[in-house]
């Protein structure tokens, strides 16, 4: 019954994720100037699985990400979060920007920015206290870097930086995980430590979804991809859903067919 | 009394009540300076705050205006600051709406808003000379500031409005860090990015309308970067990076006020930032952090450990050494003869640094993921980097390799 009124509602969209889920996206619409990075988008994301939103360059997957979390005003289109409003359940979701958004000459260790995780349940105002400290460096230590507590963050590299982004986000004991492309530009040291914790992060119930570049361990590390290029093409499990097919569709001339063939595809 | 008499007995307040309150009160503006300051730094919004002061001009000179008109002498402070305030603000909002609404950058709309209010404001000035009402005299002090002749509740008003910026400046530290590292991070959180960045440069503007009789509104931004980049070259850590510069800000406020009582032909507001910039100075040059002094001392023994080592694996392999800093160093610590023949401990050394090369290399392969892989620069003894555990183990492969080449 409630399915059959949302598809009359909605028309063609098929609520699989149900009612709750971590997120309901419709008719995202994102746009810088006048020209639509994101076009009435539609996703939903059922608890405990980790999807990959795959796309070419400036296809608006990022884009996608921050108008979900209101990062980044929406022209229209509505996101609920667990069936809320995104500010009625920011407890419940940590969000890793890309790495490259901040400046690392900041002032400030490693420890220093995973405990910026804490913030949201320590409070903005009241002291840090031991507890807290433990905390984060056990975080730290799910990524492999608790023996750079005490670093500055301008002197770890790509892969070490990317890690403590996901350290800081670990903080938050979230439900709900967001990640920017989490393995762009990072060593296979780091790349296997995210991949790690990303999984035991969705063996605990919680739910993944990660902008993602290398279409060749999209089977390995996914099981459900939604590619856009500014519209949606598809969204689904891995293995309907990552087919030759779509590929041609997302990604028009772009990616070659040979190219398409040397994937494990669905 | 002399000026270095006077000079030394007003440092430690002993030079009368109203000198010793100015200095206080352009301490507590400095601290609160320093501390704002920090974060607009952070937040990389530096000019920003330059438009602020600039344009606090008019507002200065409407304020007299309408003060004059009213029938007073146009020269009630806490009048001429609420003037200050309202243009400055102003400019700010503009400057925010040229950014967000145009397709002008920001440092565009900085420079023509600047320009434009203190354009305006110097017009206001020359016609308020021309009037015949009113105390105009010193109003030009707002332009480079002056402790002479201050009132004590002109004193007292300042040092209370700077203690109270820094207080708010302590309270926000949490939100406003997160703000200038990671914004998109900090509205993922629940921050309010705009209201945040607003606070900031409302603090800016505050610091900025309450110094406007100290430092003046032309040189106030210098207070407030000066203080957060001779902090920078302290500390890695945004704390303290703020502690400090509090405390250079407010040092360099109090020790300006007291130079500029002894000396009262130079106005306070360039003395109170040279002393500032001898702060800077000094910690570019010997802040064993981020000092040039340090970080050149640094490259050099640097240098000398990558070609110390580079000499030993040289020795080791029995390669010649052409380089000539590489067997100056080598002759130097011992490690070769006159004639470039190694000696006992030059071989022992070579045969440690080529062992270590090996070990490394088995690391890297078994030990993909550990730490020590990370953290090492080419250089560190492996035994400062791994357990002996590890070595050992490390060392039993070795072993079997070279057994089963054999």
């Amino acid at each position: 019954m409630r399915q059959a009124e949302l598809i009359a509602q909605a028309g063609k969209i098929v609520d699989v994720a149900g009612k709750d889920a971590p997120l309901t996206v419709r008719g995202l619409t994102v746009s810088y100037g006048n020209k639509p990075a994101v076009f009435s988008v539609d996703a939903s994301i059922p608890a405990g699985s980790m999807t990959a939103i795959i796309g070419p360059n400036g296809a608006g997957k990022s884009t996608f990400l921050k108008g979900t979390l209101g990062v980044v005003p929406r022209l229209s289109g509505e996101v609920r979060i667990f069936g809320k409003p995104f500010h009625e359940a920011r407890d419940r979701v940590a969000y890793v920007p890309q790495r490259a958004s901040v400046d690392w000459d900041f002032p400030a260790r490693v420890i220093d920015v995973v405990l910026m995780g804490l913030y949201g349940s320590v409070g903005l105002f009241r002291m840090w206290r031991a507890r807290h400290r433990q905390q984060a460096m056990a975080c730290l230590d799910r990524v492999g870097m608790a023996d750079f507590a005490d670093r500055q963050i301008g002197q770890l590299s790509g892969g070490q930086q990317q890690r403590v982004f996901l350290a800081r986000a670990l903080a938050q004991n979230a439900e709900f995980y967001l990640l920017d492309e989490p393995f762009a530009g990072v060593d296979a040291a780091t790349e296997r430590a995210i991949v790690t914790v990303l999984k035991d992060l969705k063996a605990e119930g919680r739910t993944v979804v990660c902008v993602h570049h290398d279409l060749s361990t999209v089977n390995e590390y996914f099981d459900r991809v939604l590619l856009i290029n500014v519209r949606r093409i598809a969204e689904g499990p891995v293995e309907t859903t990552f087919t030759a097919e779509h590929l041609q569709e997302t990604y028009g001339g772009r990616l070659a067919e040979t190219h398409i063939n040397d994937l494990r595809l669905a | 009394m002399s000026f270095v008499d006077y000079f030394i007995s007003a440092l430690f307040l002993q030079a009368g009540y109203n000198s010793a309150l100015v200095a206080v009160g352009a301490g507590l503006l400095g601290l609160s300076a320093g501390s704002a300051g920090a974060f607009i730094f952070l937040r990389k919004r530096a000019l920003v705050s330059d438009a602020i002061s600039h344009a606090t001009l008019p507002g200065v000179g409407l304020a007299f205006m309408i003060m004059v008109a009213f029938g007073s002498d146009g020269r009630w402070l806490p009048g001429l600051i609420i003037g200050s305030a309202i243009s400055s603000a102003i400019g700010l909002i503009l400057v925010e709406w040229i950014t967000r609404k145009t397709r002008l950058t920001e440092d565009a709309a900085i420079g023509a808003v600047l320009s434009v209010f203190f354009g305006f404001g110097i017009v206001l000035l020359t016609i308020i000379q021309t009037m015949s009402s009113g105390r105009q005299a010193g109003l030009e002090n707002f332009l480079l500031g002056a402790t002479a002749g201050m009132l004590i509740s002109e004193a007292t008003t300042i040092a209370i409005a700077g203690a109270l910026a820094a207080g708010f400046v302590f309270l926000l530290r949490r939100p406003m860090t997160l703000v200038a590292f990671d914004p998109e991070y900090a509205a993922t959180t629940g921050v309010n990015v705009r209201n945040i960045d607003l606070a900031m440069m409302g603090l800016a503007l505050i610091v900025t309308v309450i110094g406007l009789k100290i430092v003046g509104l032309i040189l106030i931004v210098a207070l407030l970067i000066i203080p957060p980049v001779t902090a920078r070259l302290w500390t890695n850590q945004v704390g303290k990076m703020i502690g400090i510069s509090a405390l250079v800000g407010g040092v360099s406020g109090y020790i300006g006020a007291v130079l500029s009582a002894a000396e009262a032909s130079i106005p306070t507001g360039p003395i109170i930032v040279l002393v500032a910039f001898g702060f800077f100075m000094i910690s570019a040059l010997f802040s064993p952090l981020r000092g040039a002094l340090a970080s050149a001392l640094r490259h050099h023994k640097f240098q000398r450990r990558v070609h110390r080592r580079q000499g030993l694996l040289a020795l080791a392999r029995r390669e010649p050494i052409y380089d000539g800093l590489t067997l100056r160093i080598l002759r130097r610590s011992g490690m070769i003869r006159r004639d470039g023949v190694a000696t006992l401990r030059g071989r022992a050394a070579s045969e440690k640094a080529s062992r270590d090369e090996a070990r490394w290399a088995v690391a890297r392969r078994i030990l993909p993921d550990d730490s020590a892989i990370e953290r090492y620069d080419g250089l560190t003894p492996i035994e400062q980097m791994m357990t002996s555990d590890q070595i050992a183990e490390i060392d039993r492969m070795i072993a079997e390799q070279n057994g089963a080449k054999a």
